[in-house]
């Protein structure tokens, strides 16, 4: 027998002695639980009382009406999300409307009760809320211990791919069935569209080579004495047809003829390749693109600034996790796998101790700062 | 706007390619069709046209830009039946549908698809939500 702790938050004394009444006594199991889960209730009757309460002791699960006295139960719910408090939290509130859903949903909100409900509705909120509770922990735990990443990141992956394989599907069959006549060239646009997916594919299936290599393999480094800016010079070439046709300039600007650090050419040309191609793909026509390297003491610092469609702070507060691209009017014709980035950071910070930062400003440029220890 | 007799479709995705494959369909199967390529294209075109039919992608500005979509042209046409169209399903990490009572009360959407459907699918399902 466990107990979960509840805390109960309403401005009406009647609805918070109306759940611990039906809480009382009740108790939740399941088939592939060896415990039953029994209810233990606090109550308050203000948001500020709820976070106070929260902050000195854990709590299972809340139960929160989003009208309250004082401040809303959604921002007692954007609290416990920003302080990630782990509880689980269901809604109990009159007033759902579909975007406060989305945004108690966004902020990690469970599920949502809509007032005024029967007991049997609040019971069966709570065992739903319960079994999330005990997933929740068990997935943590398991994460905590390395298990389930792998698997979150293939069924992300799967949906990358699947993507593209569908667009490509769609194409044949239209081809197949002559949807749009017998003229071969009114199949043209389908063929390079499906081509062009193709490439798509062929980029996220290198890149997560190259996560591969990140996950399997510090066995096949070779570390040596590798210079820099030969590398950047390499990079800077490879991108140089895309940079033509999009007349962007590219600089490299460098205190000395050559910078030396250990380290592993394969996954330093991975680190420049990103950045630099992120700045030529992501600029502006007639843009220019600035590479710094400055030997710095121990270190050395790269700088790679562009004078592209540059980003929000939003968007860059996701821009380093897999698969995130940043999807707008201005990234629209850009092809990628969201990956190169998350690629990049892990390289720079889990191989070499270094360090990655962006500032970045919309439709001015953004600037990715690398610095990385000469001896790693 | 059109003075035809035929049927309008607002038709909203982000990806290119699954768009024009759309707009094929539905032109084939005799419809009007107007297209949006963003959660912000699709609010402008629902404030401005009412369709007899919307379909809409899931994932595209937001992660739930298709929900908000069928969210805001239900509450200003209940009857116009909607679509959503995806990539993204149950073996690919998707968590809801709509499976339960509880999940249609939140996703207004009339019916839930998954992307790669070949025409004659699509037909049939749309035929069948026509009627109703």
């Amino acid at each position: 027998m466990a107990t979960l702790k509840v805390l109960i938050v309403d401005d009406e004394p009647g609805i918070r002695s109306g759940i611990v009444r039906i809480l009382q006594g009740f108790s939740v199991d399941f088939p592939f639980l060896e415990e039953d889960f029994t209810f233990d209730t606090i109550e308050v009757g203000t948001g500020e009382d709820a976070i106070t309460y929260l902050d000195n002791n854990p709590v299972d699960i809340v139960l929160l009406d989003n009208k309250l006295p004082g401040i809303h139960g959604i921002e007692v719910l954007e609290y416990i999300n920003q302080k990630n408090i782990n509880t689980s939290v269901m809604m109990i509130t009159s007033y759902a409307s579909l975007d406060l859903a989305i945004k108690a949903t966004n902020n990690g909100a469970y599920n949502f009760v809509p007032k005024p409900f029967t007991p049997q509705e609040l019971k069966t909120s709570m065992e739903s809320i319960t079994k999330h509770l005990y997933l929740r922990r068990m997935t943590k735990k398991l994460n905590e211990e390395g298990k389930t990443i792998r698997f979150q990141f293939l069924s992300v992956l799967s949906h990358e791919l699947k993507s593209p394989i569908n667009a490509i599907e769609g194409y044949l069959r239209i081809m197949q069935d002559r949807q749009v006549g017998n003229n071969l060239e009114d199949y043209d646009l389908m063929i390079n569209r499906s081509l062009e997916r193709i490439k798509g594919m062929r980029t996220l299936i290198m890149d997560m080579l190259d996560l591969t290599k990140l996950e399997t393999g510090k066995k096949n480094r070779e570390i040596k004495k590798v210079d820099l800016v030969e590398i950047t010079r390499i990079s800077m070439d490879t991108m140089s047809p895309m940079a033509i046709q999009k007349n962007i300039k590219m600089y490299l600007d460098t205190d000395q003829p050559a910078v030396l650090l250990n380290a592993d050419s394969e996954e330093i040309e991975i680190i420049m390749n990103n950045l630099i191609s992120n700045a030529v793909k992501y600029n502006k026509d007639n843009g220019t693109v600035n590479c710094v390297i400055r030997s710095d003491g121990d270190k050395i610092k790269i700088s790679v600034q562009d004078t592209g469609i540059g980003m929000t702070e939003d968007d860059i507060s996701k821009l380093f996790q897999d698969f995130v691209r940043i999807k707008n009017e201005k990234t629209k014709g850009i092809s990628g796998s969201g990956l190169g980035l998350s690629i990049m950071k892990k390289m720079a910070e889990e191989y070499y101790h270094g360090t990655v930062c962006v500032n970045s400003k919309p439709d001015i440029g953004s600037t990715f700062i690398v610095e990385l220890p000469k001896n790693c | 706007m059109t003075t035809s007799d035929k049927k309008t479709v607002i038709i909203v995705d982000d990806d290119i390619d699954s768009l024009s494959q759309l707009t094929l369909h539905m032109k084939n199967m005799g419809f009007d069709v107007i297209t949006g390529e963003s959660q912000k294209e699709g609010e402008d075109l629902i404030n401005k046209i009412k369709p007899d039919l919307a379909i809409f992608d899931l994932m595209m500005d937001n992660k739930d830009s298709g929900f908000i979509l069928s969210y805001k042209i239900k509450k200003k046409y209940p009857e116009v039946p909607v679509i959503i169209a995806t990539a993204v399903t149950a073996e690919t990490g998707m968590m809801f549908g709509l499976n339960t009572e509880e999940e249609k009360k939140w996703i207004k959407a009339d019916l839930y698809l998954e992307k790669g459907l070949r025409f004659d699918q699509l037909q049939v399902q749309v035929n069948k939500l026509l009627k109703q």
